[in-house]
């Protein structure tokens, strides 16, 4: 099982229900994208800054969820002052940056676990329309359990390659990996069907 | 849905946690990091099939989404969600419909030709097609500028789309996995494969 991205605590934040966050999170999105205004931009953003606060994460974590779109955001703004306006170009800035945290805040808060089991109640209703909702909780299980698996598949297949002083590459890499894989599902699909 | 075809949809989505676990490679020249992601919707559309490449894509997304760090550079979350790159992201659940789509409608002559113009359509057209509209819109940016941006990324993807051609060939001849439509000849030899 490989670690998620919640990081643990007990603040009024982390204990909401997964569904609640998920739907404050739809609504702040949906409010902050229909209506431009600097003023409310920048209350959220105020406010979702404060959560951060009670949920107990400091200015290091919030810089984290910035970070790897720091570059295009700023790319943006120069691009809104250039052809638009400078408020254009805040309000931008504003509205990604409280909408980047305030999902941030929503993974870092909860449970990979309890996400997962909100997407199998959200589609609970499609089993009316004749989906096996069983089916999709089969397949998120699986793929999270067969992450570190394919990770021990590539290396072990690397390793053998460079053992008969081959220098693996991507291409070397992939074929064997990816038949590898295929034998494997015939393997599991078997067990599975003979266990239920 | 056989229980296989769930297995092999829960495989594809770790093979692209995998990719995405790969050293993103430096081109000097252009000095944009290639990261071996991109490749698995091409792998995933061209090996097995439409439906179950993009279900594979859809399930590598919502793993994405639920918190589990697969992006490359230890990404994920719903943060990538309200990123103005969104597009690039949810694309693949496109491409790797339309690859499948062109590798099931070729299946029979596959080539390296044709699976590579297969991978260059969906793996680079049909996303960049839903991508750089996404940014223009959500970064309220020009159609224009959002394309000029994206241009430095395309020598990388069209190395990729080789790369994902070769490998969808090769693969197809050890170990097919489509069946085309109406064959049972093909089916019958190969009751392996089959259920």
């Amino acid at each position: 099982m490989i670690a998620g991205l919640y990081r643990p605590g007990d603040s009024p934040i982390h204990r909401l229900k997964a569904a609640w966050k998920l739907a404050a999170l739809l609504l702040l999105g949906t409010v902050l994208l229909s209506l431009p205004s600097l003023w409310l931009a920048g209350l959220s953003l105020l406010a979702v800054m404060l959560g951060y606060a009670v949920a107990g994460f400091g200015v290091g974590v919030m810089e984290k969820q910035i970070k790897p779109v720091a570059v295009i955001l700023i790319i943006l703004f120069a691009a809104q002052l250039w052809l638009e306006s400078l408020a254009g170009g805040i309000l931008l800035l504003l509205r990604f940056t409280t909408l980047i945290l305030a999902a941030g805040l929503v993974t870092l808060t909860t449970r990979t676990s309890d996400l997962v089991a909100s997407i199998e109640r959200g589609l609970s209703p499609l089993g009316r329309l004749g989906v096996d909702v069983s089916r999709i909780s089969l397949a998120i299980s699986l793929a999270i359990r067969f992450i570190p698996a394919v990770g021990q598949i590539v290396s072990d297949v690397r390793e053998a390659q460079i053992a008969r002083g081959r220098r693996p590459s991507p291409l070397t890499l992939v074929v064997p990996v990816i038949i590898r894989l295929l034998k494997m599902a015939d393997a599991v699909a078997e067990a599975i069907d003979a266990r239920s | 849905m056989s229980t296989r075809d769930i297995v092999l949809i829960a495989l594809f989505a770790a093979l692209m946690a995998a990719l995405g676990a790969f050293p993103p490679l430096m081109i000097p020249a252009i000095g944009v990091p290639i990261t071996a992601q991109s490749m698995g919707p091409m792998l995933a559309g061209g090996i097995i099939g439409a439906k179950r490449g993009a279900l594979s894509m859809l399930l590598f997304v919502a793993l994405v989404a639920v918190g589990l760090p697969l992006l490359p550079g230890g990404r994920g979350g719903l943060a990538i969600f309200a990123g103005p790159t969104a597009g690039f992201i949810l694309g693949w659940i496109v491409a790797a419909f339309v690859i499948g789509l062109i590798v099931e409608r070729f299946w029979r002559k596959l080539n390296f030709v044709i699976a590579f113009l297969a991978t260059i359509v969906g793996g680079v057209g049909i996303l960049y097609a839903i991508g750089i509209p996404w940014i223009a819109l959500v970064g309220g940016v020009p159609f224009n500028t959002a394309f000029t941006g994206s241009l430095a990324f395309i020598p990388g993807d069209l190395i990729k789309a080789g790369l994902a051609a070769a490998a969808i060939v090769m693969v197809k001849r050890a170990y097919p996995m489509i069946t085309p439509a109406g064959d049972e000849a093909w089916r019958a030899a190969r009751p392996d494969v089959f259920d």
